[in-house]
């Protein structure tokens, strides 16, 4: 870092450096740049809906577009923005906590973001060439089967390039995990943030080809006449349900696992306490991403399976309340007798624990199979997702931002404007979503663009949008808050809240091949079991020697743009086969650059005993 | 490699062969069992066996190759494929899950 910063370099040469970098702390800057853009583009859409449903018969934006605001603010939310920010905070973190100097496969994890942009951009290009998709996030057929225009056409495309980035990205966490320990760093001293991703990534692996598949059947049927969602050729349009909840249900888990990682790291240094119930916790991570892959036929309970099937995913549903309920006890014994610091990473981390418990237990009432015939498709179901997916994931978001942003960034977020941001956040967010429940309850479906007057939904829905609109402001000061520390604040030190994990250890923003020499691992919470013995720093576990650290390359940059171009020619051939240029032209350029890749030797850069030295007396081995 | 080879003591070099003389014993038989395995398929397909009998004969053989093939043949009975194993088996059991949804309460 500090030779980068000597160098005075324009603005062209940082771009090329971030479009070829493997590094991945740079890599978890652009997942978070992106991911973070994404994120307010969902959020106004969250705000048009809100507005539209302000007051009743309103007619701020038509029927059909107010069916594409509420598909692209669920795609855009879940695959675009936040994923890619819990990508961001595994790319910054994992190597670190691990002891390692990056991920296992460099190239691979630039592949995968570059793919996933690419196919969020796909996505989002539908707005500007006649329509977005309008089939619901779930795309459920046969309504997205005969969708006129092209529409869900961008949303198989966009899905299926960025959805082959994230199986990128999950399986070179796994590999990672499995292979770059630190010597002494065994699967049960792993802070709880790696567990969480080490499940996460598993659970990548094994939902999203189930995605990949019902997205080429989906695929097939619009752009080549195939029937397999088509009941008048003898099609099944409930297969493609079943694909969708098969990967969507664990993707929930997907979305939540890592921050649950994340809070169970925060608690234990906020309370200056280690993680009470270690073990129980690792145990019950396990346990929901099995469990996880159990209960996906929950939301279906009214498709018709049959009273078996839904008493047998029922009570699996219910079950997972269980693992869930051991978590949210280990994070309250934490805290107990704990020296408890509120910062507001802590903050966030506290509100999280009862907004998602309300999120949990109307879970378990929808899991009640007989209940939910009453709840599905109503704002009940609405308030309940929203529970915990912004009171778990988007509040676990801003805690754990809160919390490595100075190891990401080198400056601790300030503290005053990140509790300004919180507080309209936390009470926009529950007067947003409380009420919903009780609209539900009175009847309200989903997804209606309008609701008629004197039905005694008026206020409810007016205050939900209050609420929305203080959402947005909290928001809106995070971003300030952003703005102002990269300009006023100073740089910290490389250990700003007395760390427990080895991440804390190294410098901020640490230098590019993260620790001068791999520690050795001697416990639970590897550098309090040094501080505690009085050490400072790390014991390393090698002598100082060369460093092994592999080249930047544009290949996956090209590689994920022939993709874009292919994307466009599949959906536009169908109009005119002259398209099918731009198909052959896109392949080209992928499989162009896989072959460059192949065949190109690429063995990467050694940097040298003395330089370290050198960086050493700068400050880099504490 | 000259130097390697005498570098090591006796006891060891003769506990290394006895150990490949013992894996090149199994991957014979079971190469052997495997084409044996074959045969059998094609005799009874070729013989007109009822399909009753022979449609689950044929997947059991199948499975046993399979376990052949990554247990002798890529080693998966050696030591530390463990994670591998783990990846596979959840892999196969999520597949398995779907086959099973499908056809119990989709097509049914």
């Amino acid at each position: 870092m500090s030779t980068a910063v000597a160098q005075k370099r324009g603005l062209g040469a940082m771009i090329w450096d971030y479009l070829t970098t493997v590094d991945h702390k740079k890599i978890a800057h652009l997942y978070l740049v992106s991911g973070g853009l994404f994120f307010l583009i969902g959020g106004l859409e969250a705000m048009i809906i809100r507005i539209q449903l302000m007051k009743p018969d309103n007619n701020f934006i038509s029927a059909g577009l107010y069916n594409e605001m509420i598909t692209m603010h669920g795609t855009t939310m879940i695959f675009l923005a936040a994923m890619p920010l819990i990508f961001a905070l595994m790319n910054a973190v994992v190597p670190l906590q691990i002891g390692a100097r990056d991920v296992a496969f460099p190239f691979l994890n630039s592949l995968g973001f570059w793919l996933f942009l690419f196919g969020g951009l796909m996505l989002n290009v539908s707005w500007f060439t006649g329509g977005a998709p309008d089939a619901g996030w779930t795309n459920y057929a046969p309504l997205s089967t005969t969708s006129p225009g092209h529409g869900v056409d961008y949303y198989v495309m966009g899905l299926q390039i960025s959805g082959a980035g994230t199986l990128i990205g999950g399986i070179n966490f796994l590999v990672t995990i499995v292979n770059m320990r630190a010597p002494g760093m065994t699967y049960m001293r792993m802070p709880l943030f790696t567990w969480s991703v080490f499940v996460t990534s598993t659970l990548i692996l094994f939902a999203f080809p189930a995605l990949t598949v019902g997205l080429f059947l989906m695929m097939f049927d619009r752009m080549f006449g195939s029937a397999f969602f088509d009941v008048g050729l003898g099609g099944n349009v409930i297969i493609w349900e079943h694909l969708f909840w098969i990967f969507g249900h664990p993707e929930v888990y997907i979305l939540i696992l890592p921050l649950f990682g994340a809070f169970s790291d925060i608690f234990s240094t906020f309370s200056k306490k280690r993680l009470f119930g270690y073990s129980a916790m690792v145990f019950a991570t396990v346990l929901i991403g099995f469990l996880g892959f159990m209960v996906w036929a929950h939301h279906m309970f009214t498709v018709g399976m049959g009273p078996i099937a839904n008493s047998i995913f029922a009570v699996a549903t219910m079950a997972i309340a269980v693992p869930t309920g051991i978590k949210i006890f280990n994070w309250l014994f934490t805290m107990w007798g704990g020296q408890i610091k509120m910062t507001s990473a802590m903050l966030w981390s506290i509100a999280f624990i009862p907004s998602f418990t309300i999120g949990g237990m109307t879970g378990v009432m929808l899991a009640a199979a007989a209940a939910d015939y009453q709840y599905h498709d109503t704002y009940f179901v609405v308030g309940h997702f929203h529970y915990v997916i912004v009171g778990g994931v988007v509040f676990g978001l801003f805690a754990a931002l809160h919390y490595w942003w100075p190891k990401m960034f080198g400056k601790v977020l300030n503290e005053k404007l990140g509790k300004l941001a919180f507080w309209p956040f936390f009470i926009g967010f529950h007067l947003t979503f409380f009420i919903q429940h009780f609209l539900g309850l009175m009847g309200m479906p989903r997804r209606y663009w309008v609701f008629m007057e004197g039905q005694g939904l008026d206020t409810g829905n007016l205050i939900s949008t209050i609420g929305a609109f203080l959402m947005a402001i909290g928001t809106i000061i995070f971003l300030t808050n952003v703005i102002y520390t990269s300009v006023k604040e100073k740089k910290v030190s490389g250990d700003p809240w007395d760390g427990r994990s080895l991440e804390w250890s190294i410098p901020s923003p640490p230098p590019h091949y993260n620790f001068v020499q791999t520690p050795l691992v001697r416990g639970l919470d590897p550098l309090w079991v040094e501080k505690m013995d009085g050490k400072e720093g790390m014991t390393p576990a090698e002598p100082l020697g060369d460093i092994h650290m592999p080249n930047a390359s544009i290949l996956p940059f090209t590689i994920s743009l022939g993709t874009f171009i292919a994307g466009f020619g599949f959906i536009y051939q169908v109009d005119d086969p002259v398209w099918l240029i731009a198909v052959f032209a896109g392949m080209g350029l992928t499989l162009g650059s896989m072959l460059t890749r192949s065949v190109k030797d690429d063995l990467g850069h050694h940097i040298h005993k003395e330089d370290l030295e050198e960086d050493i007396k700068k400050g880099a081995g504490k | 490699m000259a130097d390697n080879t005498h570098s090591k003591p006796v006891h060891q070099r003769e506990f290394e062969k006895k150990q490949h003389r013992e894996e090149m014993k199994q991957q014979v038989l079971t190469f052997a069992l495997m084409i044996l395995f074959t045969l059998i398929a094609f005799g009874m397909v070729i013989m007109e066996i009822n399909s009753y009998f022979v449609i689950p004969t044929l997947i059991i053989l199948a499975v046993v190759q399979v376990a052949f093939q990554l247990y002798y043949f890529m080693h998966m009975k050696n030591k530390g494929h463990d994670m591998v194993a783990m990846m596979m088996y959840g892999g196969a059991a999520v597949a398995g899950l779907t086959i099973i949804t499908f056809v119990s309460i989709v097509w049914w």
